[in-house]
């Protein structure tokens, strides 16, 4: 089948077998492996991606059916550019281990942010709950969500 | 995953053309023709190779048409391709459906509910191990007359009412429950394009000798839309969840309540949804009729849970269940009563 997908703000026009999940034409056709595998069962997040600015699991999407922008983690930050503020953030609070479900975590926090779903240690807690680390950083990673918020919503102002 | 087909309506009449040509009798577990929507539990189905579809009808283009959420005096219209976190995170929703916002909020994770529509998280599947593992031969829900290996395998997870000697199995959603217990609508069209209204308690069936028929829908029957009627008690209601994780997780037992309060703290309506350990979304009209007249108080509300878990039956590990379930409900009844409105 025949499939036209925007990612990262660039076109592809793929040949794909009905069966193929977001996640796999991301990682297989298209070479963006930040995207990650877990579970491939919706239940531990690694493979979050924005579609249109909203988080959802590319594991549970047929690649034919992608309606809207998909942004990864590769397209946060061009080559040579200062890395995303929740990049940043996760770097400079150290939260991660192991680094698998960092991407998902970083995709997800960032929607969380933009949702308005991060004003409270609580709040993070439960709208990152679809995020799971099996190294248990999620002390950092709440850090990392409340450093990276207020510079968020100064870039955003910016770009306004 | 198997071959399938994919066709996309992009509205309702080809939705229903495309469907209508479904001929299976009855909604069954392996119907040939799926509609997908938010794909959430179809897809994870269909690569558990629980469900093999031949085709699926993807309804998403209908979402602009049947996406609201409309409130006026006489109730709340709600489509059924919004999504699960747009109703959770709507104001007024928050404000007058209480009950039904923390049921959504309370369910699954954002990504989820950002993708699963109102319809689709309704008709969702169990989640007993033995349905969603093919490896295992005995299930009635998912090869009809193999027999039920949850009866003497791991079911603490399952249920206790409205169970058969067929099927344990629960209905694992949040949003049914509250649904059912504010006593909402379904609208349904069928593949003539005709319109059916009922009630939402009607909509799916208990497990009895078929498990593996889940609702009363008709094969290539399109869900459109809930209705919710309003009421005195919709703002003084709650949804209360109780997991083994803190979040993220399906319940193991949970309330659905609503209340509609005299001065005095007499009950004049309630309204109550238990879940997390029923075979369908359920309303309990018992526990409802003991509050009836009586002030709400823990011994009101602990006769209120001794009504509504009198025909719990229990198997080997799910003893524990009828007495989560009746504390949660009343716990649930003592913290809708004090709710400033």
């Amino acid at each position: 089948m025949d499939v036209l997908l925007t990612v990262n703000g660039q076109q592809h026009r793929l040949d794909l077998d009905i069966r193929v999940t977001l996640l796999d034409a991301l990682r297989e056709r298209l070479g963006l492996t930040g995207t990650k595998k877990g579970c491939d069962q919706g239940q531990c997040g690694a493979c979050t991606v924005l579609v249109g600015g909203r988080r959802v699991l590319s594991c549970f999407i047929l690649a034919a059916t992608v309606d809207g922008e998909v942004t990864t983690i590769e397209g946060l930050a061009g080559e040579g550019d200062p890395l995303h503020p929740m990049q940043q953030a996760f770097l400079d609070c150290d939260a991660f281990q192991c680094g698998y479900c960092t991407p998902g975590q970083i995709l997800s926090a960032i929607a969380c942010v933009q949702e308005g779903h991060a004003e409270s240690e609580d709040e993070i807690h439960e709208y990152m709950s679809g995020n799971l680390c099996r190294c248990a950083a999620y002390p950092k990673i709440v850090e990392a969500v409340q450093r990276a918020k207020p510079l968020m919503q100064v870039q955003a102002k910016e770009s306004d | 995953m198997r071959p399938f087909s994919l066709e996309t309506a992009d509205d309702l009449a080809e939705a229903l053309r495309l469907g209508a040509q479904e001929n299976a009798a009855g909604a069954h577990v392996r119907a040939p023709m799926q509609y997908l929507a938010g794909g959430t539990n179809l897809l994870d189905l269909m690569k558990l190779d629980v469900m093999r579809p031949e085709r699926l009808v993807n309804i998403n283009g209908l979402q602009r048409q049947y996406g609201m959420i409309e409130a006026d005096g006489a109730g709340l219209t709600l489509g059924a391709l919004a999504r699960m976190s747009a109703v959770a995170d709507d104001p007024v929703v928050r404000r007058d459906y209480r009950v039904l916002s923390d049921a959504l909020r309370l369910a699954a994770s954002q990504q989820l509910r950002n993708m699963a529509s109102l319809a689709g998280n309704v008709l969702q599947r169990t989640r007993c191990n033995y349905f969603r593992d093919t490896s295992w031969g005995a299930c009635n829900k998912r090869e009809p007359g193999s027999g039920c290996a949850a009866m003497e395998g791991v079911n603490r997870r399952l249920a206790v009412l409205g169970v058969s000697d067929r099927c344990i199995a629960n209905y694992p959603g949040d949003f049914a429950n509250a649904l059912a217990a504010l006593g909402a609508e379904v609208t349904v069209l069928d593949g003539a394009g005709g319109t059916r209204t009922l009630p939402f308690e009607e909509l799916h069936r208990l497990p009895g000798d078929t498990p593996h028929i889940e609702t009363n829908l008709k094969p290539g029957e399109l869900i459109t839309g809930f209705r919710v009627p309003a009421g005195p008690w919709t703002r003084r209601s709650l949804y209360l969840k109780i997991r083994d994780r803190e979040s993220f997780d399906f319940a193991l037992t949970s309330a659905a309540v609503a209340l509609d309060l005299g001065d005095d703290g007499t009950v004049r309506e309630a309204r109550i949804g238990i879940g997390g350990l029923v075979a369908k979304p359920w309303r309990s009209h018992e526990a409802e009729a003991a509050l009836r007249g009586r002030r709400l108080d823990e011994a009101s509300a602990a006769e209120a849970a001794e009504a509504a878990f009198a025909d719990a039956v229990v198997h080997s590990e799910t003893a524990f269940k009828p007495e989560l379930g009746r504390r949660t409900l009343v716990r649930a009844l003592l913290e809708a009563a004090r709710l400033t409105i």
